[in-house]
C-alpha cells in the first residue's frame, strides 16, 4: 500500500499556511447539504462537532456515556500546553515543536507537530472566550506551571481539573449547536462498525445501549474521536468504558493501524492494592513540580519514610538527570522507578512503589500554598489510600496511561480510507513514541477546533452535495447483519467464565510481556498466550441477558473481543520494532538503562493493514524524514 | 469483612421493581464501593443471572456518571465524594447496605440503578454557554480577570453534573445544579453579554423538565460530591430577578 502523508511542500513554518491557501472550500450555502458523523465527545470529538456546527454542516454526535460531558477527557488533571510565552521564559512555537519531537523520541512527523505548536496559542484564546476558568495571578493574567520534558512554564491549568473545564467548554459549545439545530446528539449509543461504500467511509452502524436497537447512519464523512486503548492492559488510568472498538472495527474495514505498540506508562499513579482493583488512579504529573521522588539507598529498608535520614535517601531522578530532575519525561521516569524496584529498593507492602515527597515544598511554601495547587489530588490520594500526603510522602508506581499509537492519518488527519478522519488520542499523529505531559489536551483541541474544520472541507469539496449513499444500500445492510450476528454469537456461548475474568487475564499477559520492558522471548510467548486465551473466550465466556435491552456484560464482551485482536497486533508490532524508543523499551537495546534507538532501520511509522481472520497483517512503512531537526540521542541529563 | 446488600432491581421503566438481597463476602475495607458491586456482579453472572446494572465510568469522582443512593443518601455516607470514591472502610462489618437509584420525576428510570439525566443537557442547551465560535477569540490575556472572580467561577464550574442534589431534595429541585452552571459563566467577564438571557432560559427549561421548586433546605449542598455552595442559588436568584425586572429577552433559538 502506498501511504501518502500529503505533507504540503515548502519550509516547515509555512506548510500550514500553504495548505490553507490551497485547500478547496465548500461554499457557505452548500455546507448544510453535508452530513458529518462525529463519534466521540471528548475534547477532540466535542470540539470538532461544535465547530462543524458553527460552520453550518449537519452533524450527528455519538457517545457511549449518558451525556457528552462525561467523555474521559473530563478526567485529565494537570494542564494543557501552549506556546504563548506569557512567562517570557524563552518559549516559542519552535521550542514547543522541538520539545514534542524530542519527547516523542524522534518518531513523530515534523509537519504535524509544527502545526500543533502553531495553533496551540489559539486554543487558549478560544477556551478563555468560552469561559474556561484557567488559574490566574492576582494581576488577573493567566498563570502557568511546568510539566515534564520542558524547561519553560507553558502549561495552563484549572486547579487539578483542567480536562473537566476544557471539556465543559467544548461541551457547552456543542450544546449551543444542538440548540441551533446543527448538531443532533446520540448519547448511550455505541458505534459497532464503519460502513465503506466505493472505498470511501460513508457511515456507521450503532447499537442503542438502552434498547439494543442496531441502526445505520449515513454521512458524507466520518470522524472517529473515540479515545485511547489503554484498557487492553486491563488496569490503566482510563475510564471503565474507554475502548478500542470503534477504531479497531474501522481497522478491520481497511484503515491502517499505526504504531500500536507505543503506549505510555505514567510514572505517578497510586500503586495496585488487591486483586479486585478495577482501575489505577493517576496522580497528576504536575505534582512533580513540587514533589521529590526518592527511595531508600539500602535494599529492603522497611523503615517508615520519616525514619530514613536524608543521607540514606536516593533522589534518583535528581541524581541521574540533574538538568530536568523530577521533571524528566514520563517514559524515563517510569523506567527509573522500575529499575529501583527491581533492585529491591521499592517501598510499600508490595515493594512496587516509590515516594513522592512534598515535605521540602511544604516547608518552603507552607501547607496552604500546596493545598491551593494540588488540594484535590491530595484529597483523592487520601480517599483511596487513607493517608495524608501533607504528613507522609505519597507512594506512586507507573501504570498504563495513554496510547500514542492509533489509526494512521495523513497531514489532513484523514486515514487511508478517504472520508474517514481520526482525531485526538484515537489517531497516532503527534506524539511519536512518547507523549509529553499536557500535550494530549492540546492535540485533541487542536484537531477539533483548528485542523479538522479546514481539512474536512477540503475533502467534502470533492464530494457532490447529496451524493452520500442511503442507509438501505447493501453495504449498510450487510454491516448491520454482521453486527447482529456477532452479538448473537457472543450471547449463544453461555459458558462459565465472566467477561471481566478474561479481560483481567489478558491484562496480566500484556503487562507482563508487553509492559514497561519488553524482549523477544516474552513477546513471542505473548503471541502464543493471547490467541489461546482468545479461543477460550469464544468457547467459555458467560454473558447473561439479551441483546434487546440494556446489557452491560454484552457491551463489555464486544470490547474485550476486540482487545484480544488488538493485543495481538500490539505485541506483533513490539516484536518487529527491534529497537528501543520512547515508551517502547526493548531490553535488548539499551545503553546504561536508556533507550537505544536504531534510526537506520526504524525511523518509520509502522502502519498495519488488516488482511482478514487468520491472515497475518501486513506492515506498511511510512518513512520519517527529518528536514528541520537532526535525529539525536535524547538526553535529559 | 462481610455485608448484606439490599439492591433495587427493576428490569425497565414499565416493569415494577423490588429490593433483592445479596451477600457480599470476604471483602477488604480498602476496596471501593463499586469494586464491591463488581465482585457481587461476578457471582451473580456465574449463576447465570443478569448482574446489577449501574452507571459508572471514570471511577475517580469526576465524570459524574456513578449515581447510587446508599443507605438513603446520594453517594453514601461520606461527605464530598461520589459513589465511586466511597470505600468499604466507611461501613461496618456485618452491616446491611441499601442501594437505590437516584429518584426524581425528571430522571426517569432505565434499569436497576440507572436513570436518565438528559434533562441536564437540555438545561445547558437553553443558555449554558458563551456564544463564541472557534476562530473569533481575542488573546487569552486581553481581558484580565480578577483572581477572586476566576476562583469563584471555578468553584461553581467544579460541578460534575451527577444529579445528587436533585436526588437529595424532597422537591427534586435542580436549583443547585442550575445555579452552579449559571454562576460559572455569569461570574466571568466573558459571560456578561448573555448573562440575562442565560439565566432566564435555563430556569425556564428547568421548570419545563419537571424539577421541583427550591425551599432552601440545604440537603443538596450536604450531599454534593464537590461541595457546591448554596450561595450560588442566592446569586442566581439575584441574576434571575434582575433580568425579569429589566425585561430581558429569553434565550431563544438564534437564526443561523
Ligand atoms: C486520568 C488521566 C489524566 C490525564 N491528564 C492529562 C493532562 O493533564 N494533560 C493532557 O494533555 N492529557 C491528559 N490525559 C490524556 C488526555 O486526557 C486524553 O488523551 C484525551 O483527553 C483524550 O481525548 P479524546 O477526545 O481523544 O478521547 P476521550 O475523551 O477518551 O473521548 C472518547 C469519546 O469517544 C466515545 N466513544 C468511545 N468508543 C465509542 C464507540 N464505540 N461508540 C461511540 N462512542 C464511543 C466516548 O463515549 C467518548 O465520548 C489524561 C488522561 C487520563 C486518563
Ligand atoms: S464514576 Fe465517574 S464520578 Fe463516579
Amino acid at each position: 500500500m502506498n501511504l501518502d502523508a500529503r505533507i504540503p511542500e515548502g519550509p516547515l513554518a509555512q506548510k500550514w499556511d500553504k495548505f490553507r491557501r490551497d485547500a478547496k472550500l465548500v461554499n457557505p450555502a452548500n455546507k448544510r447539504k453535508y452530513d458529518i458523523i462525529v463519534v466521540g465527545t471528548g475534547l477532540a470529538g466535542a470540539s470538532a462537532a461544535a465547530t462543524f456546527g458553527e460552520l453550518g454542516y449537519n452533524v450527528k454526535s455519538f457517545c457511549i456515556q449518558d451525556s457528552p460531558r462525561r467523555a474521559h477527557s473530563v478526567a485529565a488533571q494537570g494542564g494543557i500546553n501552549a506556546a504563548k510565552n506569557y512567562q517570557n521564559d524563552g518559549d516559542s512555537v519552535y521550542r514547543l515543536f522541538y520539545d514534542t519531537i524530542k519527547g516523542g523520541d524522534f518518531r513523530a512527523r515534523e509537519a504535524n507537530v509544527y502545526r500543533l505548536a502553531q495553533v496551540s496559542g489559539n486554543i487558549i484564546d478560544q477556551c478563555v472566550a468560552q469561559g474556561v476558568p484557567f488559574a490566574r495571578e492576582y494581576s488577573g493574567y493567566l498563570s502557568n506551571r511546568s510539566f515534564g520534558g520542558a524547561q519553560v512554564s507553558r502549561t495552563f491549568y484549572a486547579r487539578g481539573q483542567t480536562g473537566q473545564q476544557l471539556l465543559l467548554g467544548a461541551y457547552q459549545s456543542l450544546m449551543r449547536q444542538v440548540n441551533l439545530g446543527t448538531v443532533k446528539l446520540f448519547p448511550r449509543t455505541e458505534m459497532l462498525d464503519l460502513v465503506v461504500v466505493n472505498g470511501h467511509a460513508k457511515g456507521i452502524i450503532t447499537r442503542n445501549l438502552i434498547t439494543g436497537a442496531i441502526e445505520s447512519h449515513a454521512a458524507d464523512a466520518v470522524v472517529l474521536a473515540t479515545g485511547g486503548y489503554g484498557n487492553a492492559w486491563y488496569l490503566s488510568t482510563n475510564a471503565q468504558g474507554s475502548n478500542a472498538t470503534a477504531i479497531w472495527r474501522a481497522h478491520k474495514k481497511g484503515a491502517c493501524f499505526a504504531n500500536p505498540c507505543y503506549a505510555q506508562i505514567h510514572p505517578t499513579c497510586i500503586p495496585v492494592s488487591g486483586d479486585s482493583q478495577s482501575k489505577l488512579t493517576l496522580m497528576s504529573e504536575s505534582l512533580r513540580n513540587d514533589g521529590r521522588v526518592w527511595v531508600p539507598k539500602k535494599k529492603g529498608d522497611k523503615r517508615a519514610p520519616g525514619a530514613i535520614p536524608e543521607d540514606e535517601r536516593d533522589y534518583y531522578l535528581e541524581r541521574k538527570y540533574p538538568s530536568y530532575g523530577n521533571l524528566a519525561p514520563r517514559d524515563i521516569s517510569s523506567r527509573a522507578a522500575k529499575q529501583v524496584c527491581d533492585e529491591g529498593r521499592g517501598v510499600g507492602e508490595s515493594g512496587l512503589g516509590v515516594y513522592l515527597d512534598f515535605s521540602a515544598a511544604i516547608q518552603r511554601l507552607g501547607e496552604a500554598k500546596i493545598a491551593e495547587r494540588y488540594g484535590n489530588l491530595f484529597d483523592m490520594y487520601h480517599e483511596i489510600t487513607g493517608e495524608s500526603a501533607y504528613k507522609v510522602p505519597m507512594r506512586i508506581f507507573p501504570a498504563i496511561h495513554y496510547t500514542m499509537g492509533g489509526l494512521w492519518v495523513d497531514y489532513n488527519l484523514m486515514s487511508n480510507l478517504p472520508g474517514l478522519f481520526v482525531a485526538g488520542e484515537a489517531n497516532f499523529s503527534d506524539h511519536g513514541a512518547n507523549r509529553l505531559g499536557a500535550s494530549a489536551l492540546m492535540q485533541g483541541l487542536a484537531d477539533g477546533y483548528f485542523v479538522l474544520p479546514y481539512t474536512i472541507g477540503d475533502y467534502l469539496a470533492s464530494q457532490k452535495p447529496g451524493s452520500r449513499p442511503k442507509t438501505d444500500a447493501t453495504e449498510f445492510q450487510q454491516a448491520e447483519k454482521e453486527a447482529r450476528e456477532q452479538l448473537q454469537k457472543l450471547l449463544a456461548i453461555r459458558g462459565k467464565r465472566t467477561v471481566t475474568d478474561f479481560h483481567k487475564h489478558l491484562g496480566k499477559i500484556m503487562w507482563e510481556y508487553c509492559g514497561m520492558a519488553r524482549n523477544e522471548t516474552g513477546l513471542k510467548k505473548a503471541l502464543e498466550l493471547i490467541p489461546a486465551l482468545q479461543e477460550e473466550f469464544w468457547k467459555d465466556v458467560n454473558i447473561p441477558g439479551e441483546s434487546s435491552d440494556l446489557n452491560q456484560s454484552l457491551e463489555r464482551a464486544g470490547r474485550v473481543a476486540d482487545y484480544f485482536e488488538l493485543a495481538e497486533l500490539i505485541v506483533r508490532d513490539a516484536l518487529v520494532r527491534d529497537e528501543s524508543c520512547g515508551g517502547h523499551f526493548r531490553e535488548e537495546h539499551q545503553e546504561e538503562g536508556e533507550c537505544k534507538r536504531n534510526d537506520e532501520q526504524f525511523a518509520y511509522v509502522a502502519a498495519w493493514e488488516y488482511k482478514g481472520v487468520d491472515q497475518a497483517p501486513v506492515l506498511n512503512k511510512e518513512p520519517l524524514h527529518y528536514e528541520e531537526l537532526h535525529l539525536a540521542t535524547r538526553s535529559y541529563k | 469483612m462481610n455485608v448484606t446488600l439490599k439492591v433495587w432491581r427493576q428490569e425497565g421503566p414499565e416493569t415494577p421493581g423490588k429490593f433483592v438481597r445479596y451477600a457480599a463476602q470476604n471483602l477488604s475495607p480498602n476496596m471501593s464501593f463499586l469494586e464491591m458491586l463488581d465482585t457481587v456482579n461476578e457471582t451473580i453472572t456465574k449463576s447465570g443471572e443478569e448482574p446489577i446494572a449501574f452507571d459508572h465510568d471514570c471511577r475517580e469522582g469526576i465524570c459524574g456518571m456513578c449515581s447510587c443512593i446508599i443507605n438513603g443518601e446520594p453517594h453514601g455516607p461520606e461527605k464530598k465524594v461520589a459513589t465511586c470514591q466511597t470505600y468499604l472502610r466507611s461501613f461496618k462489618d456485618g452491616e446491611t447496605i441499601t442501594i437505590e437509584p437516584f429518584r426524581a420525576k425528571a430522571f426517569p428510570l432505565i434499569k436497576d440503578l440507572i436513570v436518565n439525566r438528559s434533562a441536564f443537557d437540555r438545561i445547558i442547551q437553553a443558555g449554558g454557554f458563551v456564544s463564541t465560535s472557534a476562530g473569533s477569540a481575542p488573546d487569552g490575556n486581553a481581558i484580565p480577570v480578577p483572581k477572586q472572580h476566576t476562583d469563584a467561577a471555578m468553584d461553581a464550574a467544579a460541578c460534575i453534573g451527577c444529579g445528587a442534589c436533585v436526588a437529595a431534595c424532597k422537591n427534586a429541585s435542580a436549583m443547585l445544579f442550575v445555579s452552579a452552571k449559571v454562576s460559572h459563566l455569569n461570574l466571568l467577564p466573558q459571560g456578561q453579554t448573555e448573562k440575562e438571557r442565560r439565566v432566564l432560559g435555563m430556569v425556564e427549561q428547568m421548570d419545563q423538565e419537571g424539577f421541583g421548586a427550591c425551599t432552601v433546605t440545604g440537603s443538596c449542598e450536604a450531599v454534593c460530591p464537590k461541595g457546591i455552595s448554596l450561595n450560588f442559588i442566592a446569586k442566581m436568584n439575584r441574576d434571575y430577578f434582575g433580568a425579569l425586572l429589566r425585561g430581558s429577552p429569553k434565550a431563544t433559538v438564534e437564526s443561523v
